[in-house]
């Protein structure tokens, strides 16, 4: 999908969304960053609408930058052959996304990675818990302030 | 002309003994038989744990020197070859089955994971090196190690059964 | 008073059919599946982390180590997003090498497929000879690269080194090899009713359902959804060749068994064009000896033997990535396995792993 196709469908999705919604980043790496209570709508309507059909969710990651984290949404269509990326940004505790399982149930285990890792909560998730680290482990790693070195000997 | 010497019985029952009986010692021998068939359990953790399938398989062929048989539990299983990264998680689990094993038991550490953490020594959740968990005998360096590599380190530990004062430190 | 309740019985993680360090926490009811839930986590190394604090190239042997199986594929999908955030163009013969050396690397993992998937399901001579095989093509990539199993052979701009002289002779020799290779597979295995049996209309995933629920790569195509990256998204010069991507119709062992089986026919026909194709010239571009992307995100994906790998680097032109995030297939792929397992034996439980080709350095990252 061109470049110009991208900003012509953000540039839609502005007007439908105004204020819940913006267009953050250029060119190729630009992006529809949405408020977390107006994201399941957005993702709801990206999938399910004509024009659009982005009936696979690619992948979903979080980011932490310090002062906020921001969780990054890859969609793809496979009928009409495009991409976009959506995002939404949390605070560091108080983390409360919804949960993207009821859209796409390939969702799921990308979630309860983030909540593991990052300690973003989502909400209305099946099954939040850790999958990669163990129930007892402490603290969250891909977290900026997570200190390699605290990790030591541990039995 | 030549006289060929009869031999009396007793000399004659040496000969036989000679040609057909080997004295040795009961230890010499149980060393004989654990090291040419070690029973390796398949307890493969991460890459090099397809080295360690290919060894097996028909190329390299560890069942040359016996030691094919991989048993899936470790209560019949006398070797642990730790092929891969341990992680904390997989630690705990690790040094059960080594537990469960019965003695006398041998553990090879394969790859620079397994010797030191190797990549990932210091990651949050990578033990570095199994040696901080279970005793280890032989350690083979490689990153995964070459099938050849791991067929050196079996003989290795082959040669250290045979000849345990090998191991001992000098105190 | 005569009541039945479940049984709940633990497979692994040290396991000889869960392709590595895998626990799936069965609850059974008898002999069958009520629940088969995935417990991973334990060959979990902390790769993201670990790329924070190493230089763009430091990660490149990193991603090796994914997905040990298939690593040219995991240089090539990283090495091609760190090209796309920067802009390099890769040399011709470089591509075309990268080619050879990704469809070979496929070939190899959907070799180590078929075997374990033979030994699993109890045919133990199988897996001899999918590695038997599979020697003939490490042979190429130690000629080429001097490993045979993780290569670090792709790099930023191209490939480390050229070919050398025996390369070509040698792959030609094993190509014509193959397809005779291929038909004793197929008469041993494809023909053999036990496997028939034991594949046919166990584990079945719907397209729909395949698609829902993250699937991709041979698992999907074999529920008969048409989305090879190859031909959806071409990377690297893959709009250049002809070949046909195989789908299932009902997505069940058996179509997962022979759409692999059939990829490799495939791979086999792109690494021939790719030799003819192929011209002289350099393997690597001028690139800088240290690399700082300029601030940005980027994501890319390929189409790796189990599906779409995706790199996903955020960069705040430094010398180390801000954000380094790995799209597993495996690890996606693996949410299947509970809903698909649900009324099985356990038996067939062994056949839905094997034929969903998780591998867990890939799964745990």
């Amino acid at each position: 999908m061109s470049n110009r196709d991208i900003n012509n469908s953000l540039a839609e999705l502005q007007a439908r969304y105004l204020e819940d919604v913006k267009i953050i980043g250029e060119e190729a790496q630009s992006a529809l960053l949405a408020l977390p209570h107006r994201l399941l709508d957005i993702l709801e309507f990206l999938k399910t609408n004509e024009s659009y059909q982005f009936n696979m969710l690619r992948n979903l990651t979080a980011v932490d930058y310090l002062e906020y984290i921001e969780v990054v949404y890859h969609l793809y269509s496979l009928p009409l052959r495009q991409a976009i990326t959506v995002k939404t940004r949390c605070g560091m505790e108080d983390s409360q996304i919804p949960s993207a399982t009821v859209i796409w149930p390939s969702a799921n285990f990308q979630e309860r990675e983030i909540y593991d890792l990052l300690g973003v909560r989502f909400t209305e998730h099946p099954d939040l818990r850790r999958i990669l680290l163990r129930d007892e482990f402490d603290g969250h790693p891909l977290r900026k302030t997570y200190n390699i070195g605290n990790a030591g000997e541990r039995r | 002309m030549e006289v060929n010497k009869l031999q009396t019985q007793e000399e004659q029952d040496n000969d036989l003994l000679q040609k057909n009986i080997i004295l040795t010692s009961f230890d010499t021998v149980l060393k004989w038989a654990r090291s040419n068939s070690l029973w390796p359990l398949s307890s493969g953790l991460a890459c090099c744990a397809i080295e360690m399938m290919s060894a097996a398989a028909a190329r390299f062929d560890l069942s040359r020197f016996g030691y094919e048989v991989f048993r899936a539990s470790p209560r019949q299983a006398d070797l642990l070859i730790v092929a891969g990264t341990v992680t904390w998680a997989m630690a705990g689990p690790l040094k059960r089955l080594y537990e469960q094993m019965p003695e006398p038991k041998y553990v090879i550490a394969m790859g620079s994971c397994a010797n030191s953490g190797g990549p990932f020594a210091d990651s949050y959740s990578v033990v570095p090196g199994v040696d901080k968990i279970l005793p280890v005998d032989v350690y083979i360096p490689g990153c995964p190690p070459r099938p050849e590599a791991l067929i050196h380190g079996m003989l290795e530990l082959k040669r250290k059964i045979k000849n345990p004062e090998v191991a001992r430190r000098k105190l | 008073m005569l009541k039945t309740e479940t049984f709940t019985l633990n497979m692994g993680p040290q396991h000889p059919s869960t392709h590595g360090v895998l626990q799936v926490v069965l609850e059974l009811d008898g002999e069958t599946v009520v629940q088969a839930i995935p417990n991973m986590g334990y060959l979990h190394r902390g790769i993201e982390k670990l790329a924070e604090s190493r230089t763009y190239a430091q990660f490149i042997p990193y991603t090796d180590r994914l997905d040990y199986v298939s690593s040219m594929g995991n240089n090539l999908g990283y090495c091609q997003t760190v090209e796309k955030m920067i802009g390099i163009k890769v040399p011709e013969r470089a591509e075309y090498l990268r080619i050879i050396m990704t469809e070979l690397n496929r070939i190899a993992s959907h070799l180590i497929f078929m075997g374990s998937l033979a030994i699993d399901l109890g045919a133990s001579t199988g897996m001899m000879f999918g590695f038997r095989s599979r020697e003939r093509i490490l042979d190429l990539f130690d000629m080429a690269c001097g490993a045979r199993q993780t290569y670090t052979y792709i790099r930023f701009g191209g490939v480390s080194a050229d070919i050398p002289s025996e390369f070509i002779p040698a792959l030609q020799r094993f190509l014509a090899d193959f397809p005779a290779m291929l038909d004793e597979y197929h008469r041993l295995l494809t023909g053999n009713e036990i496997l028939y049996h034991r594949l046919k209309n166990t584990g079945l995933i719907s397209g729909q359902r395949a698609l829902e629920i993250g699937l991709t790569g041979p698992a999907l195509r074999a529920s008969g959804v048409d989305y090879d990256i190859r031909k959806v998204e071409p990377y690297g010069i893959y709009d250049r060749f002809d070949f046909s991507v195989p789908l299932g119709q009902v997505g069940d062992c058996w179509d997962r068994y022979i759409v692999r089986m059939e990829e490799m026919k495939q791979s086999a026909s792109i690494v021939t064009q790719a030799l003819e194709q192929m011209p002289e010239g350099t393997v690597m571009a001028t690139i800088p000896k240290v690399l700082k992307p300029p601030a940005g995100e980027v994501y890319h994906s390929i189409e790796n033997p189990r599906g779409e790998l995706g790199f996903y680097i955020v960069s705040d032109g430094g010398t180390n990535p801000y954000r380094l995030h790995v799209r597993r297939p495996s690890f996606i792929n693996l949410q299947v396995l509970n809903e698909t397992c649900q009324g099985l034996l356990i038996g067939d439980v062994v056949a839905v792993l094997a034929t969903l080709d998780s591998l867990m350095g890939e799964v745990d990252c």
